[in-house]
């Protein structure tokens, strides 16, 4: 018997394959008092952590001025789903060097799709689009208002004294 | 009644639960055990029960003698019982021994760290990293007076091998129990490493 064949792990359907580098949209349940909600976070991915079940994926924007880092894990049920907005292109896996930088310095080139990741991703959409369907046939899911997070009004990076 | 299983570390991983909160636990694959000897206070003048755990492949003549019929076992261990006429040889135990919220001790032999220096083995702080201090980052300090007493006292703690003992965490709770896996979900961590041998058995009184 060994660890990875003693839980079955079932990857979120909402959650679709992305690099570093891509920009997404993370939609996640979040419960304030008694009520729950979604918040969007939008951001640059700057690191994907593979580690089975513990698997994270790191997001970073800047927000007046204060850079803001957020780690979802994949399998979280927090996670409500996860949108491509942009596909980026980057020599390297980890963008921690995107800390250092801001505005001009901290873009990311926009990356063309091979044929291969466009199919790849036609099939994702078309699964999460027949899955989703099943989904609201079953539960009759509570509508929730998606909010875009407030980021505190500080005009400065963290540590940039 | 019988209190103990024994099992092997499989790892540790976490668990999501359905607000998605994470609870660390480690997997345990325990039992099934088989009664090999029950210890009498008349007899071996103790009491206690030896269990037999994992296959054994070949077993030498005297083990075999000792093992009858009972199974190839590898590992035996004993676990002190208080009413050894309740156990009879050849009994089985598994997992269905723990449900979920029970409160269990695991015992097992904690990761050998070889020689190591008093910073990591007794938690000392060392000496002041600046201020002109040369080599003196991680010694132990003074160890004792001068001629009085003259000698270093015992149990003066300093460096050496660390690690590779029994140790026992206890009351740890279980999360879940799978008797058709034979598997033991704890939360927290137990010592040692993947594939050590551990002792598992209810807590006992207190709290």
């Amino acid at each position: 018997m060994n660890m990875a064949s003693l839980f079955e792990t079932k990857p979120n359907p909402n959650i679709p394959t992305f690099v570093s580098g891509d920009t997404v949209k993370v939609r996640s349940k979040v419960v304030e008092g008694d009520k729950e909600r979604i918040q969007v976070f939008q951001g640059v991915v700057i690191r994907v952590r593979n580690s089975g079940v513990s698997s994270s994926f790191t997001v970073r924007r800047v927000t007046y001025g204060v850079g803001v880092e957020r780690t979802f894990p994949f399998y979280s049920p927090r996670v409500e789903s996860v949108e491509i907005v942009r596909h980026g292109k980057t020599r390297r896996a980890k963008l921690y060097y995107l800390r250092g930088r801001s505005a001009k310095a901290a873009r990311i080139k926009e990356r063309r799709l091979s044929p291969q990741e466009l199919a790849r991703e036609q099939e994702e959409a078309e699964k999460r689009g027949q899955e989703l369907e099943s989904a609201r046939e079953v539960e009759d899911a509570p509508t929730l208002e998606e909010e875009i997070e407030e980021a505190p009004t500080l005009e400065r990076e963290p540590g940039s004294n | 009644m019988l209190q103990g299983i024994i099992g092997r570390k499989l790892g540790m991983t976490q668990i999501f639960r359905e607000n998605g909160e994470t609870e660390a636990v480690t997997a345990i694959t325990a039992g099934p055990c088989a009664v090999i000897q029950v210890k009498t206070a008349a007899k071996e003048g103790y009491k206690a029960v030896q269990l037999g755990f994992g296959e054994a492949k070949r077993l030498k003549s005297p083990q075999r003698g000792h093992l009858k019929e009972l199974g190839q076992f590898r590992h035996l261990r004993e676990f002190r019982v208080d009413d050894v006429a309740a156990v009879t040889v050849g009994d089985r135990v598994d997992v269905s021994l723990f449900k979920e919220g029970d409160r269990v001790d695991v015992t097992g032999v904690s990761k050998s760290k070889g020689f190591a220096g008093v910073v990591k083995r007794h938690h000392f702080a060392g000496g002041p990293k600046t201020h002109g201090q040369s080599d003196r980052h991680r010694h132990p300090g003074s160890i004792g007076a001068t001629t009085s007493p003259g000698r270093v006292l015992k149990g003066m703690r300093m460096a050496g091998r660390m690690g590779g003992e029994r140790v026992t965490v206890r009351h740890l709770e279980v999360f879940q129990a799978d008797p058709d896996r034979n598997l033991l979900l704890v939360k927290g961590a137990v010592p040692g490493n993947e594939n050590g041998l551990l002792l598992i058995s209810k807590s006992g009184g207190g709290k």
